[in-house]
């Protein structure tokens, strides 16, 4: 196996872990905050990818549709928010887990019935093609989707670390009842996170489907893989996210190359079994 | 002189089926039975014959379910997996090997106490969330096994061959639904019977103590894991019962089908929408949903499959909102109410 494979499959990796860590942090925000996984986290980027390629038909490149879909899954976020996860909160677990499962079933079921189980591609979008950078060969959309996703997640950071805002929605996920006797107001906080976890499925989803198809169970597929990312990082870290995100792209690419692609995806839930076995707080956990 | 342990337990067994049932009640159990006993003799349409045969084929896997989730506090949401191994048993031993499905049932029941045995002590004593999304994972990782497994078919899976002798023997029912309705009666009745005995014994009671509440069961001697371990066991070996039952009612399998995510999820809904932990809280579900799903492929067509989830996943998000306990509660609570006033 020559050099140029491997180098190929470390640089495709990390563009992929990228959009992956852009998955995966809002789940894991949402988790930081109020202890709710999400399990329809996939199906809102499933969601996404349609949103951007309705655009993409009414004749909106992803590029230019990115902040509307963005916007559309932020206030998504903020319906199911003040829709249907607070009165989750203080139910029982089951009833936690069930109710975000149910809500992916319905959000599935609702996609193959309007638009069909039919894998639809965006064709001719702005960026397209391939460059060369000396041996390897990267495909550009990939390359702006992982560029896109790295600085919404640098924006996402400063957000949360350099403003007053950001540093209220840390002090919510920390210590609820502290944070609520200072005066932050955490039921808006909560709202907030999901506003934020759900705009950055929105950009993942718009990204990804510039070079990926879209089909009612895409979201199926990443959505585990967002799962690991979270544990493996850490429930509610952000940056635990970025680095597991990366990491599991790598272990991906690289696995499919040395071992064998069909089991690709085992590699990775194996990966998290390992880590909830021997490390539950991940790599970045606060507990 | 018995201890108040031995006593206690003593009085939690003689407690019966319901409480006090009022004389109506009692009526309508007796005719309920005679129904279901009359139905295929009744109604000879076998479009209505296969959907008693689903309810309660979904009762059992419900049923199953609600032993580790809604006895034990687990959430498996990789079920399917207990469900394929029983159908691929029974489906192996009869096409490589020829043994009659009857050994085949029983073989994969012990393959999935097994097989639970081998992920639950690693992954019971993860917490609530962690539990839910090792077994989502360990469930799609086994279908992907299965899919690449050439000996059993790989993903084209295995055509069972059908057999022309005594279909009694060879578990096959060609020309009519009617026995299939009436084994799986008897499994659903079995698998019920199962979880009543189970809720009233030392394990069904330690399961809900540590369900309650972990620490404190531990703190007053309860083997939490082992606990744990034995009910996934009981879980997996019912699945796996329901699995091999419908790969005798199809005759075919492959790993799209019967490690399906949708029979985790569909586990997982009927149970809650019933009720978890209660013991009749499954069979509504099923008898609920079934034929909302049967009938709404009818009455819609080809696109019917998904506007049945669709109101299945409305339906499990509206219950945990506003009825977490489930829709058996509506009933049981005013059951109880009358029952406990003269």
């Amino acid at each position: 196996m020559s050099k140029e494979f491997i180098i190929q499959a470390i640089v495709s990796g990390v563009l992929m872990g990228l959009i992956y860590a852009l998955v995966a942090v809002g789940l894991s925000l949402i988790f930081g905050l109020m202890e709710i996984v999400n399990f329809a986290h996939g199906e809102f980027l499933m969601w996404a990818m349609y949103a951007s390629f309705w655009f993409w038909v009414l004749g909106l490149d992803p590029l230019f549709a990115l902040p509307l879909v963005a916007a559309l899954l932020g206030l998504a976020g903020l319906l199911v928010h003040y829709g249907i996860i607070r009165r989750l909160l203080t139910a029982p677990m089951l009833a936690q887990v069930c109710g975000t499962f149910g809500l992916a079933v319905a959000m599935r079921a609702a996609a193959q019935y309007l638009w069909t189980p039919d894998f639809r591609t965006i064709t001719n979008p702005l960026i397209a093609g391939r460059v060369q950078i000396g041996p390897i060969f990267i495909g550009q959309p990939q390359l702006v989707a992982g560029a896109v996703c790295l600085l919404a997640f640098v924006l996402l950071w400063l957000f949360v670390t350099r403003t007053e805002t950001g540093l209220a929605l840390q002090a919510t996920a920390q210590d609820r009842q502290a944070a609520a006797v200072m005066g932050i107001p955490t039921e808006r906080m909560s709202a907030l996170g999901w506003a934020i976890g759900l705009g950055c499925v929105g950009v993942a989803g718009t990204m990804l489907s510039t070079f990926f198809y879209v089909f009612p169970d895409v979201g199926a597929s990443f959505a585990p893989l967002a799962f690991v990312a979270v544990a493996l990082g850490g429930f509610g870290s952000i940056l635990g996210s970025l680095v597991a995100g990366v990491l599991i792209g790598l272990v991906e690419s690289l696995g499919g190359l040395l071992i064998d692609p069909s089991y690709k995806t085992l590699i990775v839930f194996g990966l998290y079994l390992a880590v909830v076995l021997v490390r539950p707080m991940g790599l970045f956990g606060r507990f | 002189m018995p201890s108040d342990q031995a006593r206690m337990l003593e009085a939690a067994r003689a407690e019966p089926l319901w409480p006090k049932p009022p004389a109506w009640a009692t009526a309508l159990g007796a005719v309920g039975a005679a129904v279901l006993l009359a139905y295929p003799l009744l109604i000879t349409s076998t479009f209505a014959q296969h959907t008693m045969i689903l309810i309660f084929l979904y009762a059992v896997m419900a049923q199953s379910w609600n032993v580790i989730a809604g006895l034990s506090g687990q959430i498996s949401l990789g079920h399917a997996m207990f469900f394929g191994i029983g159908a691929y048993t029974v489906g192996v031993l009869d096409t490589k090997f020829g043994i009659t499905p009857w050994i085949g049932i029983v073989v994969g029941m012990l393959l999935a106490a097994l097989a639970a045995v081998a992920v639950g002590i690693p992954t019971l004593r993860l917490k609530g969330h962690y539990f839910a999304i090792a077994t989502l994972l360990i469930g799609s990782s086994v279908q992907i096994i299965f899919a690449r497994w050439d000996w059993v078919g790989a993903a084209s899976g295995l055509f069972l061959p059908l057999k022309r002798g005594s279909p009694w023997l060879d578990f096959q029912f060609h020309t009519s639904k009617v026995p299939y309705y009436y084994l799986s009666l008897a499994v659903a009745v079995l698998a019920f019977l199962v979880v009543w005995r189970l809720r009233r014994s030392r394990l069904g009671f330690r399961l809900q103590a540590l369900r309650d509440d972990a620490d404190a069961a531990a703190s007053l001697g309860i083997a939490v894991a082992r606990h744990k371990v034995l009910a996934f066991m009981i879980s997996g070996a019912m699945m796996a019962a329901a699995g091999s039952f419908y790969t005798q009612y199809v005759l075919v399998l492959d790993p799209e089908r019967v490690f399906s995510i949708d029979i985790s999820i569909i586990v997982v809904l009927m149970t809650v929408v019933g009720g978890s932990g209660t013991l009749w809280g499954p069979a509504l579900g099923a008898a609920l949903l079934v034929p909302l799903s049967e009938y709404s492929r009818i009455w819609f067509g080809s696109t019917g499959r998904t506007i049945d989830l669709m109101i299945y996943g409305a339906l499990i998000v509206a219950i945990c909102m506003w009825r977490p306990s489930g829709l058996l509660s509506l009933f049981a609570e005013r059951i109880r109410r009358r029952a406990a006033s003269p």
